[in-house]
């Protein structure tokens, strides 16, 4: 067992996987607690297809992936939430619009110019060797960022997901909070969709927060729990992946499912009692 | 100088009117009940003295210290946070944050405010219990006490009693008339519940399109129109 982490953390690729990894788990599963309550959820989703298109597009034109990646998905973060508040169209509506959309604009560039190959598969699905160490540097500055700001906001973020109106009247601005919320998360999908695949990285917002209100009675709880079992559930399903050579994105995916199943049952326990 | 002045105002959404021309004021430890029929625009004049709405015309004057984003706010009920994971200390605590502005987080004197207030609505051994399991009164002192957190000078209740039971409501209007009397509280109430409304409160504004009726609680049992609206809706 020692023998095998040790020869895991070998691998340079590997040590920038549980890095990066570790971080966006981490991201994603603070805003995630946010997003989940707010009933946001989809945006996670619809985000990840958007930062597919763009990836592609960015391959296309042989651009650096992340800095094209990132402005389009922040630019579609604001554009979903500025739709989800003029209430023309219905939030999910939006959303589902801008995904499609995407979607289809990246597979069609991709079919155009390298053709329908491991690429597209990488970037669907994930690859645990995705990972540059230029990537990294940039994942763990971001990752800083994203950080620090939910940190300063806490409370505000606090007060906006619980009653977004009684925010606004006391003087929050929830609008901005909102988009501080929806760029964070664009940013975080965007360094996590390459690792995690473009189809599975929403589950790395939405599990962790799922699984820590199965058992979680304030805000402050469920918020530490999310990060620390986003985190485990990262660690665990990335090990998996090294040791069986099944893919990353998918595997971490079934480990958050397993950790939630068990909050479930302990949740049912303890109302039980 | 009152706490609010309206002056001529009307508020609309998209170019119709919802209410127009409204002239009253709220005197610090004013009890107003603002009342009328559901569509008569009492939601839409509490999003405006909240600043949450601007006034097509006319103008919305805070006065006696009163600052707009220091208005103790206790919105109508929410269905979304049914669910929500949020101990009541941590609901009530952010009541304060209209005086951090930008600073981020919490000072002394904002933990022993909301332990304060807590402690004056007897929820303070609810503190570290989970918003979602209180039943509906507590539900209710604990969204009292985060609006007590927010305001030193008038609190705004939208519908407060909606689905609480005979007795727990009667609790509450009782504690509202306490904090009304004993702290000096201006208290803004809009209210379905007209009969308790004229008994508790020491103003009503009867709103139908615009002030049909502005005054003392007094007086609008012997007008017409109170004396219409309280005689039983049977008749009409």
């Amino acid at each position: 067992m020692i023998d095998t982490i040790v020869e895991m953390f070998s691998y340079p690729f590997m040590v920038r996987a549980f890095a990066v990894g570790s971080l966006v788990a981490l991201c994603a599963a603070l805003l995630g607690v946010s997003l989940v309550l707010k009933q946001y959820s989809m945006i996670g989703d619809g985000l990840s297809h958007v930062g597919f298109g763009a990836l592609a597009v960015a391959t296309a034109f042989q651009a650096a992936p992340l800095s094209v990646a990132i402005p389009v998905v922040v630019l579609a973060a604001v554009l979903i939430l500025r739709i989800k508040g003029n209430g023309k169209i219905k939030g999910d509506a939006a959303i589902a619009l801008i995904s499609t959309t995407s979607l289809a604009l990246g597979v069609m560039v991709i079919s155009m110019t390298t053709g329908m190959n491991t690429d597209v598969y990488n970037y669907m699905f994930g690859s645990i060797l995705a990972m540059s160490a230029e990537d990294v540097r940039l994942s763990v500055i971001l990752a800083g960022i994203v950080l620090v700001l939910y940190l300063l906001f806490y409370n505000k973020i606090f007060a906006v997901t619980f009653d977004e109106t009684f925010a606004q009247a006391t003087g929050v601005k929830a609008n901005l909070y909102n988009t501080l919320i929806a760029v964070l998360t664009a940013v975080t999908i965007v360094l996590g969709m390459r690792m995690m695949g473009a189809l599975l990285i929403s589950s790395l917002i939405i599990f962790p927060a799922l699984t820590s209100m199965r058992v979680c009675r304030t805000f402050r709880s469920v918020i530490i729990n999310s990060a620390v079992i986003s985190v485990l559930c990262l660690v665990i399903g990335i090990a998996i992946s090294y040791v069986w050579a099944t893919p990353a994105g998918a595997s971490v995916v079934i480990v958050n499912a397993a950790a939630l199943a068990v909050y479930s049952i302990v949740g049912m326990i303890r109302c039980r009692k | 100088m009152a706490l609010i002045t309206c002056e001529n105002v009307s508020i609309g959404y998209e170019g119709q009117t919802v209410v127009k021309e409204l002239n009253f004021s709220i005197e610090r430890g004013d009890y107003l009940c603002i009342v009328g029929e559901n569509g008569s625009g009492k939601s839409t004049l509490v999003k405006s003295l909240l600043g949450l709405k601007g006034a097509d015309r006319g103008k919305i004057i805070y006065g006696d210290g009163l600052k707009k984003n220091e208005i103790g706010y206790l919105p109508q009920k929410n269905e979304e946070q049914k669910g929500f994971p949020a101990s009541v200390y941590e609901v009530v605590l952010s009541g304060r944050l209209n005086g951090r502005g930008w600073k981020p987080f919490y000072r002394k004197e904002d933990k022993e405010a909301a332990a304060e207030k807590m402690e004056m609505l007897g929820i303070t051994d609810l503190a570290r219990q989970c918003f979602r399991d209180l039943s509906g009164g507590q539900q209710q002192r604990a969204l009292l006490a985060r609006a007590l957190c927010a305001t030193k000078s008038l609190l705004l209740l939208d519908e407060p009693v909606t689905g609480l039971d005979p007795i727990v409501t009667g609790e509450f209007y009782d504690l509202i008339r306490k904090i009304n009397q004993e702290s000096n509280i201006a208290v803004v109430m809009v209210s379905h519940d007209i009969e308790t409304a004229v008994e508790n409160a020491s103003h009503i504004l009867h709103l139908q399109e615009t002030v049909r009726f502005f005054g003392t609680a007094e007086d609008y049992r012997k007008s017409r129109i109170g004396k219409k609206f309280l005689g039983g809706e049977e008749h009409d």
